[in-house]
Parts: C-alpha cells; structure tokens; sequence
C-alpha cells in the first residue's frame, strides 16, 4: 500500500464529528450484537478509529479498479451481510467485519457512504476480493454504456476523493500492523498460531469462488503505444536510478563479507546470495576480485536455453580440457569427480546466478549440480530470487550442496534477468522473426520462395477476415500451379516441408478433413517482409 | 594462525565425530556383517536348507528413519567393512544411477568385477544396443557374465572345487565362497519396475551365486511390501535391521562434543538452541548439526580476535605470554573482563600495567579451564540425579539441562527447586542408587575439586550402608508415632478429631527427624552445594568471550534461511535496507517515494486472484505522479507518460521474475497472482 506524504495537520478534517461519531456508535453497537466484548477487540477498533484512517479508502480504490469502487456504491445491503456470513467469526475478523456491518445503515446518500467507508483499509484490503466479486457479478455481464456512465459520474468524485488523500497524509496503523505481520507468518520457527488460521481463510478468500472477477478495461485504453524493448530500454536509462547511493552502499556492505566467503568456499560449504535486487553484479565483483587468479566458470542460470549438459560439457571441455562425447550426464559427473579427485591442487569455483533459473529448476539438473558441489574442490557460489526457490532441494540435495545462506538485499533492477521474459507490456518486436525468415528464404531456391510468397500475400489478404483459417491444400497446389511454381502435387509438398521443419508454416485439419496451411507469423512481420522482397 | 587453530579442532571434532558414528553403527553393522557371513555360510553348511528355499534371496532391510542425509555415512562405513571381512565384492547402488534395469545392471557388474572385466562390460552394451527388444534377453547374458565370472574367479583362488566344499572347514568356504553384497542405499527411490524386474532375475541364479541384498529403508518396512508385489517380495527372504534413532544419535554426539572440557570451544546456550531446534524442528540430521558447529567454529575463529587464546591449556598459556598490546586492548574492552575489573583493587594497574595483565590473563584461563573440568562431571552428575524425577523438572535429555545452566544461574530457577524437594522425597534405596551413579560419574575426574566431592560422596554412602545396619533403632521410632494415632481412636468430638489432627501434624514436623531423613537431607545439600559451586553459567567467568560463541543469530541466519521473508520484508518496508529520509514514515509504511518495485507490489496486494493491468497501471502513475511533486489539480496530473510506463513495466516484469505474478490467458491484459493474502 502507498502511503502519500503531506502535512499532517489537515487530518481528519474531511470526517465531520457527527458521522466520526455515527460510526463509533455503530461498531460498539456491533460489537455488542456479536457480544464478543473481548476488550483487545474493543480496543483494537476503537484505536484504529482513533487513528483515524478515514483517508484509505482511496488506496484500495487505487489498487482495484475505478470501476470497482463504482460498483461498490451501487452494493445493496443485502450483499454485505452476506460476505459477512462468508467469511467464519474469528475474533481478528471481528474487527474487520464491524465495520463493514457499520457502513451498511449509510447507504442512503451517497456522501455519507463515502466517509463510513474510508475508515478501515485493513478491512478493506481483505474484504477487496470478496467485494469486487460482489461487484464484477453486476459488471461483467453488463459491460454496457451503463456502467460508463455511472464511472464517469463518480470520477470527479473520486477525484476529489484522491486529492484530499494526497495532500492530507494519513499514518494508517491498520496498515503497518499489517506490515510487520508479514515477516512473522513466514518464520519457519516461530509461527504464530494466530496467524495461521487467517493465512488459510485469506487462501480460502482467493481461491474460493470459482470465478475470479475483476474489470473488463484493457491496455488498449492506453494513449501510449506498447512499448518495445528498445524504447523500454531507453526510456529507462533516461531516468535516473533512485537512492543509487544508498544502493552502492547496500553493495559496498556485501562486499565486506567476500573474504569470509573465500574462507567458506574453502572449508567445503558453498554460498548461495538470497535476497532482492539483482546480484549479479555483486557476484560479478566477487568474481573479479577474488576469482579472477583461480579456474572459474559462471552460468547464467537466468538464460532460457542453459542447459545441464552445455553446463557440464563447459566444465569438462573448458576447465578439464577433455575432448570427446559422454553417453550421459551421470558418467559426465563421474569423470568431472574423478578428474578432480587425481588433482587434489586443482580449485574449480563454479559462479550460477539464479540456480533457481527455468532451465535448472528440474529435480535431475539440481541433483547434479548436487553431486558436483558436494566435491570437495569445486566450489559453488550461487543466488536465488525466485520466492519459492528452496523448495527445488529436499534434504538429501540441501545437505550435498551445503548451503550457508547469506542474505544480500541489492535493489539493483534485474535488468538483465527480465530482458529474457516474455513481458507482458513489451510489444514482440518482428526483428527477430523477420530476420530468420529472410535468412531461411535466401537459401532456397526462387521456386520455393516463391511458394512461399504466395501464401503469405494470401494470408495477408485475408487478414481483416476473422474466420480465415488457412489456405487449403489444393488451393494452394492450383494457384501454385497457375504460377509455374510446381508441377505435381509432390513437390509441392516437398517444399512445404522444409517450411514446416523451419516453423515456418503450420498445417491444420479442417472440418472437412481438407488440410490448411497458415504462416505462423505475425501479419506486421509478413508486410514488412514483402516490403523488404519488393526491395530486393 | 587462528585460522590454524581452527582447522586443528574442526579436524580432531571431525575425527571424533567420525569415530563416534562409527561406534554407534557397530552394533547394528556387525550384526548385518554377522547376518552376510551367516547367509554364505548356511548355502553350504546346511546344503538342504538353502535348497529349500532356493530362489529366496537373503535380504537385510536396514531401517535407517527419516535424516537421510546421514544415511551416507552409514553406508560408507558398511560397505568398508563388508569389504574388509566379508567379501570383496560389495556392490553400492543409488537410485539415481539406476533409472532403468539396464543402467543397474551395469552399475552392479562394473563395480563387482572392477576394471579388469570392463571391458567385458562394454561388449555387454554393444550387445544390448541392437534393439529394445533383446535387452531383457541380453541382461540375462549379462549376469550370465557374472556367474561365470564370479564361479572362475573363486575356483581361482581356492584350491577345493566346488564339488569338495562340503568336506572343508566352514572358514575356508567362507574365504572362498564370498557373497556378492549388493546395497541399495535409498530403496525408496527406485523404481519399483526396475527393482521388481532385477530381483527376478537375480532369484534365477540365487542358485550359482551367492547373492546378498541389503536394503536402506528410510520410513518404514512396510514399504517393501509397497513397492514389491508378493510374488516378488516372496523372492526376498528379507530381515529387519534398526538402526539408532536420530534424537539418541544427536544425544551421544551432544555428550561427547559439547559436554566435554576436551574442546575448548564452547557454544552459548542460544547457539546451542538455534542448532537443537533446527535439528528437531527441520531435518533430524546430524550431519548438520556438525555442520552447525562447524559454521559456529569458524564464524567463532573468524570474528573473535582473541579466539587464538581458545585451545589447550597448555597452548593458551603459551599464547597467552605473546599477547600483543592491541590484544591486550582488546581483553581490557571485554565485557567480562570489565565485570571482573569491578571487583578487583588494583583495577587501575590492570588498566595500565601490561605485564600485570599477562600474568591475570594466564590465571584466569586457568581458572576457565578449571572451570570448564569441574562443570560437565557435575552436570552429569546433577543430571543422573533429577532425570528420573517424576515430570522431569530439569528436563529429560542432558543437553536441556546443560542449556539451562548456561542461561542462568540454575539453582535461582523454580525448576531446580522442586527437583530438589522431590528428591528430598526420594526412597532410600532409590536415592543410593543414584547418588553411587554420581560417584562412578566422579570417580575418573582428576581435579582436585571433584575427587574431594567423589570423597565426600562416597562418606555419605557409607552413612547410608549405616543406616542400614542401624536398621533396628527404626521400630522404636515408629511407635512413637503410633501412639497418638492410638489415642485419636478414643475421641469421636469432630471438633476434636480436627484439632488433634492438627496437633499430629505439628508434633510429626517438629520431630526430630529420622537419622535417614536427616542423612537424606545432607546429601541433598552436599548436591545442591555442588551445583552452587560448579554450575554458575559461563557468562560470568572472566574471558569466557575467547572460548564461547555467542551470535545465535548469524548462525540462524545462514543455516536456516528464509528468502521470500527477506525478499517481501525488502518489498514491504525498503527502508530498512534503505537509509534514505525520504523513506522514512512515522508508522512505517511504504512511503510513495519508494523504489518502483515496492510500489508495483503494495498495489498488487490489494488485489485477488487475477489483476488488470491496466488498472495496476493507472494506480501506480498516480502515486509515481504525487512522489514527483506534480500538482495534483494538474491536467498531466495520473496520467500515464512513457517513462512512468516504462518503470511500471520493468517493475512488472521484476514482480514476475520474483514469482509473486505470471502471466495468464483467462483474461486479456491480466495476470495472476501467485501468492495471497493482503500482507
């Protein structure tokens, strides 16, 4: 959650007593009604009341959707009592649910709803689920001028709603008792049992209803464009990096730790770097100052095509400087550990960034690595980032791998990590694409490009047609044909096939058991691609 | 130098734990040894009973429980001395070597046969290689190889043909006979098939070669039923093995590292805890509990520059004459040095007078040594004492007592108190017994201190064979007791039943009391004196900083980390890793000036399973727009530029590297959450 920051004297200045009031008297009425009068829960409403967090209900509405919170004001009732019975009458809940029974008796005009319903953002947060499902029910299927309406109406409103937030700053306790909350549910050893019982309700609360709602509203709303990567790329070197010294600082306090590190390596245990930000740089410091005199070799566990054979094969043929092909990666292994068994002098440090990486996540790969890490002169210092990056080792691997974990918060962007994501903001640029198909088309012979063009104009043609499914195979063969491109049913298929092998080109079963062909690329790819033909 | 230290005492705790392990294992190897040597044996010696059940294959099903990584000592071990008095042919398996029957059947003929028949082997796989569908039939070859092998390799090194074996000595089979050993390390992860498959094989030439199988079972040996159909298990002639139990393992491992003065490193009662409980709560293994030490040494070594003071006595001694001036320093600035100053006189001299501090110094690592000598024969003895006590107010293992008395002085806690009301309760006999167990655990100490409490023990025992003697002078006494319960009969006044009871009461307390009890009462005090003198927690010996390590927390931290707290703790609350003041907020929330990733992650927090991008996207150029300062009234004012697209992109994909969100198909421009629960 984002707190804003403003002076602090305006608060509450929005909350006029009598409603501050109402709602007091509303929640020690609800308390009573539930009659757990159990004086923390007393306590606990009545200070975060104190605390007046009347402003947080923008927050929530910052994280959900604007729509959402209009759908909100259109809730009946009826709709809050039922959440209610949903959710089971914990005494943490109590708290929550009070409130929201509190804004029920408001609902009559519209400003009035607004202020009882700011208070409590924990509440909020929790309940945020539950009420967008409430609320998406009437949404989605009425994806109609109504509810723009109702939105636009309320924008100004909320507006308002979010200024006076911005400028009236708004120490939420609800908020930071929910931060430090985190940490202690994640303890391995002391977990709280209080904590428990609400982990598994809020599971319950995710994954409860079958369906998930949230707003129809795409990114094509967007005034600006995707952006590539190159554009990304840019933009982001433009801005400047923030706190970067205090980041440097967080890097210069790891690097302290880099002789004791060696000192580790050495005695057997190997390294693993936990924590968030990108490390590789500071791995990459430790390499360069400590490593650059020993034989060492670094994976970039992050890359999408590393594999534990390209891993293996470079030790073997870089670092062991053996020639010759291995059956499997286990008798790899076996040779890696006798070699340097015989070489007791020989010292190999093995650096992975991310061995939690895609590629290496498979039980076999991390059990190799365990095998080569439990030799006693290689030695392996890798990082993790993925959040559930332990569980990949059971036991039997951990105890291999000796792990001694240091925690290294670097908050240094994982730019190269992600730039191997398939983001789902980054528009796929063709170039590549592109590229590969000019290639594989030069190779051939004019016969086939021309083949090859033929579809494509076809397939462009036809773009704007939504149910095109492909060009059939004895179209394709007739007009091919008429162009002096093939003269049997047979070639052509020959043809066809160096496509397919190249993926090129897909093939697709109809309805009628009639074969159709379609380019697997993307139409902006082909035009410029027929544009570049042209040229030729 | 202190790096030389530290390797010495790693290696002498290695070797010791080695030894150790080694002792433990005896019991439970030697009988499998016992149970391989009987199962050759019985082939020839009862020649009828083997041919009844001739295709049953011996089995050992070694149950080992759940810390697997011990396991591999274990077997090591076994597999030396199986080698060394049993047989040389001692084939190990792990289930990762053996995907497929092909591979294991490999595995078992190279390691059998060793190199010589390598080559051997490798025609073997040409062979199989042709086709899939011979491999069953030329695996059948392959242990075919291993018969004739095995039969033309005993005729060569024995004399007697196989048909004059029954004549021999039974010793002279043995040493020419040996079985083929196989293990299986981790029968739990193979493949059933695979297994199935190898042991029908093997229970056809069970009859040409001795074969032996030995199993290592993690859970339970019910899981050979599990993973074996009957027609195959009923092969096996299988017979359990259990080994140690791992809490029984860590508690001799305890008792013969830590709870001796043979190290001098010590660890503090947290350190000792955060091991224990990773050791309980985690994984029962106790190789890592070794490595916990091991961590703790060198971190001990590392950090500690007085640490070099940490070895022998002897050696400290030494140590302690080149102490340098900045050493010197440095013991001044000891908290427990400081502590000590306190009560001396010449405080002001120690501070100054070097060569005064040398000479203090040497006494007072005596002193710790001393200490350290009389403080474990006098927590076992404390502990022989109250470990049988009803409800174990001291605990039942040694090493919670131990970490009692390293946190507090032990006779302030309640605990002790009421074990030392129960033991002023205790029987005579009882009593004896455990008090003659206290004096054996005295008895080999030589120190001074202990041999004269081992004295006076053995005083109070006698006393008590006394006592015993002086049996007779018991009745009488009772009689006295007896005659007011006598003269209780006469009254019947209810008031007067109360008051004569109350009175009966009195007059037993203010009796003088039993020469037992007042016998009993001594040796309890004798005790409890012991302990007062022996037991007070290492915190308060001067220099008790150069022998013990103390920051529980690193080694927590490095055995037992928890990375996704780290990570969401940095997402959460970045001001802790970041000293910046524009982070800072009164209540510590994320203040809107944070690194765009916390950002990104405290707005997809607020949201469900699945979250719009493009409302994530408006929300977070709102709160980037209000860190920049921009008016709010503004027309610019939340809408989306470039560049805020762009840092909300990176911080996105950064979310999604971390594994908090993926990309999904159910709705356009969504994508799940992974995690849940609005933290």
């Amino acid at each position: 959650m984002v707190k804003f920051k403003s002076p602090p004297g305006q608060k509450g200045c929005r909350g006029d007593g009598d409603q501050e009031e109402n709602g007091v008297f509303d929640q020690q009425d609800y308390i009573q009604s539930l009659g757990t009068d159990n004086a923390e829960d007393d306590e606990d409403g009545l200070s975060r009341l104190a605390g007046s967090s009347i402003f947080t209900f923008q927050k929530v509405k910052r994280g959900n959707s604007m729509a959402n919170t209009a759908s909100e004001l259109a809730r009946t009732p009826g709709k809050t009592v039922s959440f209610q019975a949903a959710e089971p009458c914990t005494p943490k809940r109590t708290g929550r649910q009070k409130k929201t029974e509190s804004r029920t008796p408001q609902k009559q005009s519209k400003k009035v709803q607004f202020v009882s319903t700011t208070p409590h953002r924990l509440r909020k947060r929790l309940t945020a689920p539950s009420l967008r499902s409430d609320s998406d029910s009437e949404l989605s299927p009425s994806d109609s001028e109504e509810e723009e309406e109702e939105e636009d109406g309320l924008k100004e409103k909320q507006k308002v709603n979010k200024e006076d937030k911005e400028n009236q700053k708004t120490p939420s306790k609800g908020l930071s008792a929910a931060l430090y909350k985190t940490p202690a549910k994640k303890s391995k050893n002391a977990p709280e049992p209080a904590n428990q019982p609400t982990m598994i309700e809020e599971y319950f609360e995710a994954h409860g209803s079958s369906k998930v709602l949230t707003s129809d509203r795409t990114l094509e709303r967007l005034h600006t464009p995707k952006l590539d990567r190159e554009t990304l790329a840019r933009l982001l070197e433009g801005k400047p990096s923030c706190y970067s010294k205090e980041i440097q600082e967080l890097h210069n306090k790891h690097r302290k730790h880099f002789t004791k590190w060696m000192l580790q390596l050495q005695l057997g245990f190997s390294v693993l770097v936990y924590g968030l930000g990108s490390k590789k740089a500071l791995l990459e410091d430790f390499r360069v100052s400590y490593l650059s005199d020993e034989v060492h070799l670094v994976i970039n566990g992050f890359f999408p095509s590393i594999t534990l054979k390209s891993i293996l094969n470079a030790l073997t043929c870089e670092v062991l400087e053996h020639q010759g092909t291995f059956r499997t990666p286990s008798d790899q292994i076996q040779f890696i550990a006798q070699t340097l068994k015989d070489s007791p002098d020989l010292h190999v440090y093995l650096l992975i960034y991310n061995i939690d990486g895609p590629m290496l996540r498979g039980e076999k790969t991390q059990s190799a690595l365990g095998q080569l890490a439990s030799l006693p002169n290689l030695h392996l210092v890798a990082s993790i980032d993925h959040i559930n990056a332990p569980l990949v080792w059971d036991q039997f691997k951990q105890s291999q791998f000796n792990w001694l974990w240091w925690e290294c918060v670097t908050f240094q962007p994982y730019t190269e990590e992600t730039s191997y994501e398939n983001s789902l903001l980054v528009q796929q640029t063709g170039a590549l694409a592109l590229s590969s198909l000019t290639h594989v088309l030069r190779s051939l012979t004019p016969n086939a490009r021309g083949i090859f063009k033929l579809l494509v104009k076809f397939q462009l043609e036809n773009k704007d047609n939504p149910s095109y499914s492909g060009l059939s195979f004895q179209d394709f063969y007739q007009r091919c044909r008429e162009a002096f491109l093939v003269n049997s049913d047979l070639t052509l298929r020959t043809q066809l096939t160096e496509f397919r092998d190249h993926k090129l080109i897909r093939t697709r079963k109809g309805a009628d058991g009639v074969e159709y062909l379609i380019v697997a690329v993307e139409t902006g790819t082909l035009m410029d691609f027929l544009e570049n033909e042209d040229d030729d | 130098m202190r790096f030389k230290l530290c390797l010495d005492l790693w290696n002498k705790i290695k070797s010791e734990t080695e030894a150790l392990q080694d002792e433990l294992n005896r019991n439970i190897l030697d009988s499998l040894l016992e149970f391989t040597r009987k199962c050759s044996s019985s082939r020839h010696h009862s020649q009828w009973a083997s041919k009844m059940r001739a295709s049953e294959i011996p089995t050992a099903a070694l149950v080992l429980g759940v810390n697997v990584p011990d396991h591999d000592m274990t077997f090591q071990s076994l597999f030396d001395l199986l080698r060394l008095s049993v047989t040389p042919h001692v084939v190990s398996l792990q289930a990762k070597e053996c995907g497929a029957l092909k591979q294991l059947m490999k595995r078992v003929l190279e390691r059998v046969m060793d190199t010589v028949v390598a080559v051997d082997d490798e025609e073997e796989e040409e062979e199989t290689r042709p086709s899939g569908a011979q491999l069953h039939k030329s695996i059948h070859c392959s242990l075919a190889a291993l018969c004739d092998w095995y039969i033309s390799k005993t005729k060569k090194s024995s004399f007697s043909s196989p048909g004059k074996k029954r004549s021999s000595s039974v010793v002279e089979e043995q040493d020419s006979h040996p079985p083929v050993v196989i293990i299986f390390k981790d029968l739990e992860a193979f493949n059933s098939r695979v297994l199935q498959d190898f042991i029908l094989i093997c229970s056809r030439y069970i009859h040409r070669l001795p074969l032996v199988f030995i199993f290592g079972v993690a859970t339970s040996p019910s899981t050979i039923q599990h993973m074996l159909p009957s027609s195959v298990s009923s092969l096996l002639c299988i017979e359990l093995f259990q080994s140690l139990s791992c809490t029984q393992h860590l508690t001799t491992v305890i008792d013969k590292l830590i709870l001796t003065s043979k190290f001098p490193f010590k660890l503090n009662g947290k350190v000792m805890q955060v091991l224990v409980s990773v050791f309980l709560y985690h994984d029962f293994s106790v190789r890592n509990f070794i490595k916990g030490l091991q961590l703790a040494l060198l971190e001990h070594f590392h950090s500690q520059p007085l640490s070099f003071l940490c070895c022998r006595k002897k050696e400290a001694q030494l140590n302690a004459e080149q102490l340098g001036p900045g050493d010197l320093e440095r013991i001044r600035q000891l908290p427990s040095f400081q502590r000590y100053l306190k009560e001396q006189e010449e405080q002001n001299k120690l501070m100054t007078d070097d060569a005064l501090l040398k000479g203090v110094c040497k006494k007072l690592l005596k002193d710790l040594h001393k200490y350290h000598k009389n403080y474990y024969p006098v927590l076992r003895c404390l502990h022989t004492l109250t470990s049988s006590l009803p409800r174990y107010p001291l605990g039942k293992q040694i090493r919670e007592l131990h970490l009692i008395c390293l946190e507090r002085n032990v006779w302030e806690s309640e605990d002790y108190q009421s074990a030392m009301k129960l033991l002023r309760m205790l029987a005579k006999d009882e009593l004896m017994l455990l008090l003659q167990k206290c004096a054996d655990v005295l008895q080999p100490v030589n120190s001074k201190k202990m041999q004269a409490a081992f004295v006076q023990l053995e005083e109070l025992l006698t006393k008590f064979k006394q006592l015993d003697a002086a049996g007779e002078m018991a009745p009488s006494v009772e009689e006295k007791f007896t005659s007011p319960v006598k003269s209780l009969q006469k009254k019947t006044d209810l008031f007067q039943l109360q008051k004569t009871l109350l009175e009966m009461n009195e007059s037993r307390r203010s009796k003088r009391m039993s020469p037992f009890e007042l016998l009993r009462n001594e040796a309890v005090e004798f005790v409890d004196s012991l302990v007062k003198d022996h037991l007070p927690p290492p915190e308060s010996r001067p220099l008790y900083e150069v022998c013990y390590y103390s920051s529980s927390a690193t080694v927590r931290r490095h055995l037992n980390a928890t990375p996704r707290n780290s990570i969401q703790a940095a997402l959460s609350r970045p001001q802790s890793y970041i000293q910046n003041d524009s982070l800072k907020t009164e209540d510590g929330t994320v203040s809107n000036a944070a690194p765009d990733i916390c950002i990104a992650y405290k707005l997809h927090l607020e949201c469900g399973r699945l979250i719009n991008l493009y409302d994530w996207l408006e929300a977070y150029s709102t709160v980037v727009s209000a860190a920049e300062g921009n008016d709010p009234d503004s027309d610019g004012f939340g809408k989306v530029d470039e560049v805020k697209h762009a840092r909300f992109i990176r911080a996105v994909s950064e979310l999604e590297f971390l594994g908090f969100i993926k990309a999904t198909k159910k709705k356009t421009d969504h994508v799940a959450r992974l995690t849940w629960g609005g933290c």
